[in-house]
């Protein structure tokens, strides 16, 4: 088992409000990523449920049981750290085994577990070495092995994969997957990396300023973003925000500024009717944008001037100069473009997403 | 076309004294030549000059003669030479357990977190800053018979109904010398080890921590062994510096009372300058070189071993 609930957590440093009133539901064998840009509080509250860092206020439980007291050692966690924080005079079977040697297993019981753990990391070849002799992927599963050995209640991961060139990255995040549908343990995940947290969280939370902003699944935050933020933060190209104000005319809503005007679907209209005479943000994923053809006549398009063309092979991303502002697009490979050119681009008008200016909700 | 095009830059031809420079032996050697005469004036001349005094019968304004080994055999069976050497490796030995822990308590409590951090670690060097011979003044106030603020608050509390005669038992004086180099030394162990400890990254012994190893634990299997390089280094020096040390004796005691409290320094000082038989003096002087060369044969070995892991 392995269920963590945060309660109305906090953490205060000095003057400085780290943490705020977070609460957090983690089911059993759950894989639940914390991501947000840095400083906003996700490591801090890693730490706290590995308690290695007092908690302000709030409580902690695992499997029922409050744990804020409790050492780090009396939590049955098991943390895998940035810099892996391997033991640079042990070998990798002597790092794996300690948190054995320290909770006295008998001998052949550590050694079990070590092969096994190294089996599974495909590290049997390492075991006498030092970490000094190791490359960066091979530490990192050393200390994931270090972690595996102990077969604790929950896996805390700060950062794990941010030090490894981009390559490796993703070859490892295929793995830790791979690893937690094998292992089954309950992980809780923390990186600054969208894409990351898309990928490998059953659930993803997403902070800013001490604040979760949204919990939900990675297609959840991707379609519904709760906020402005989260709309920006997950999805890569990130999404185009547009201020528009929304008007009336005909009997349907414009929403238009100096370089756009979109009749709004029904559905988005249906939600606006409040804000008419008022200025809100439109967003609008890029690739939701696409070079006008003739099938788009239903959607709503605009001009815009192409400035910067980036060729990804894959697809084309275009940086438009589109009225005041700036918007990106993410179109075909085969679309034939160039800098400077004028260009008339259709919107996937189901897929806009409206926020309010002020208080950047979804509205 | 495009190579006769190009300009070869050669160099003008170096005049016959530089030329000899270019060979990388010719600069090595004067490159060298300030170092060497540097350490032959002021080391090798004066240890290889104590050699050769100490084979002799010189005195203060006699040259003397070659005598062999007679300097040696007679300080061997000299009962004072024995006691300075016994009271040397006491006064080392101790010493040097006291500061090391000491020092690396200090240095563990200066590495946490708290308010005054650096003006802390400033003030912990103080005793090492103060020049020994005035401190060793300070101290020797402290442990006079007559006037020693120990005995007052010893009187005070109680603990004491007569005075103790601090540096008049030799005994207690060698105690009380001790006390002083363990002083004056704490604040190099601490700061030295300080430094080292920050080298040590703070994820590991959280990660032992979480690991299940307990405060003991983590020091035990974590700090030390990581620490050992530098604690190495820093015995090293100690234990150098305090084998022939001289200021604190010489001002504490003297070497008194009854020539109790001589190290190797003090007693080489004594018969060499007081006394004047400066033939002898330097054969003491040279007994302690073995013991020193040892000390850094056997540190330096392990220390290279250390960095070749």
């Amino acid at each position: 088992m392995g269920q963590v609930v945060l309660k109305g957590i906090n953490k205060f440093y000095d003057s400085v409000h780290a943490v705020r009133d977070v609460n957090l539901q983690i089911r059993d064998k759950e894989f639940v990523v914390l991501v947000g840009p840095s400083g906003c509080g996700k490591t801090t509250t890693l730490r706290m449920i590995a308690g290695l860092e007092a908690i302000s206020s709030g409580d902690i439980s695992i499997d029922g049981n409050v744990i804020n007291e409790l050492a780090p050692m009396d939590r049955d966690i098991a943390m895998v750290f940035q810099n892996y924080a391997l033991y640079p005079h042990m070998s990798v079977y002597d790092n794996m085994a300690f948190g054995l040697k320290m909770r006295k297993f008998g001998r052949p019981e550590i050694e079990k577990r070590v092969r096994e753990a190294a089996d599974i990391l495909g590290i049997g070849e390492l075991l006498m070495r030092k970490p000094r002799q190791l490359s960066g992927g091979q530490r990192q599963r050393v200390a994931l092995g270090r972690a595996i050995v102990r077969h604790p209640r929950v896996f805390l991961f700060d950062e794990p994969l941010s030090n490894l060139d981009a390559k490796l990255r993703v070859q490892m995040r295929v793995e830790l997957k791979k690893l937690h549908l094998r292992l089954g343990t309950t992980a809780i995940y923390v990186t600054h990396d969208q894409v990351e947290a898309m990928t490998l969280g059953d659930r993803v939370v997403v902070m800013k300023d001490g604040v979760v902003q949204q919990v939900g699944e990675p297609l959840e935050l991707y379609n519904q973003p709760a906020n402005k933020f989260v709309a920006g933060f997950i999805g890569s190209p990130a999404m185009n925000f547009a201020a528009v104000t929304v008007t009336e005319a005909n009997g349907s809503l414009i929403a238009e500024n100096s370089g756009l005007r979109i009749k709004l679907p029904d559905e988005t209209a249906q939600r606006l009717r409040g804000h008419i005479g008022h200025e809100v943000t439109l967003g609008v994923r890029p690739e939701d944008l696409t070079v006008a053809g003739t099938a788009d006549l239903d959607h709503p398009c605009f001009d815009a001037v192409i400035e910067v063309v980036e060729q990804l092979g894959s697809e084309i991303l275009l940086d438009m100069k589109v009225g005041e502002g700036v918007m990106v697009a993410c179109v075909e490979p085969t679309a034939r473009v160039k800098v400077r050119d004028k260009l008339r681009v259709a919107m996937r008008s189901s897929r806009l997403h409206v926020f309010d200016a002020k208080t950047e909700a979804a509205i | 076309m495009a190579i006769a095009e190009t300009q070869v830059y050669m160099p003008p031809a170096p005049r016959p004294k530089l030329r000899l420079l270019e060979d990388e032996r010719w600069l090595a050697l004067v490159l060298l030549v300030p170092t060497l005469v540097l350490l032959g004036m002021f080391i090798a001349y004066p240890f290889v000059r104590g050699i050769l005094l100490s084979v002799t019968n010189s005195r203060v304004g006699v040259p003397g003669e070659f005598v062999g080994l007679a300097n040696f055999y007679k300080i061997f069976n000299d009962g004072i030479f024995r006691t300075s050497v016994y009271n040397t490796f006491l006064y080392t030995g101790v010493t040097t357990v006291f500061k090391l822990a000491l020092g690396l308590w200090l240095a563990m409590l200066l590495n946490r977190n708290f308010r005054g951090k650096a003006f802390t670690r400033a003030f912990i060097l103080l005793p090492f800053i103060i020049p020994t011979v005035l401190s060793t003044f300070a101290w020797k106030w402290m442990f006079d018979p007559t006037f020693s603020v120990l005995n007052w608050l010893l009187y005070h509390f109680g603990l004491i109904t007569g005075r103790i005669n601090w540096l008049g038992d030799p005994d207690l004086a060698m105690i009380s010398i001790i006390i002083v180099n363990i002083w004056r030394g704490v604040p190099f162990y601490a700061i030295s080890l300080l430094a080292g400890l920050q080298t040590i990254s703070p994820e590991l012994g959280e990660a032992a921590a979480i690991d299940g190893a307990r405060p003991w634990q983590r020091f035990w299997y974590i700090t030390w062994p990581l620490l050992l390089p530098v604690t190495m280094v820093v015995v090293l020096f100690s234990v150098i510096q305090t084998f022939a040390d001289f200021q604190i004796v010489y001002v504490m005691t003297g070497g008194g009372p009854a020539n109790a409290t001589h190290l190797f320094a003090t007693y080489a000082y004594q018969i060499g300058i007081g006394t004047g038989l400066l033939s002898e003096g330097a054969a003491i002087s040279l007994a302690m070189f073995p013991v020193l060369f040892l000390v850094v044969i056997i540190q330096l070995l392990y220390i290279r071993r250390v960095e070749v892991r």
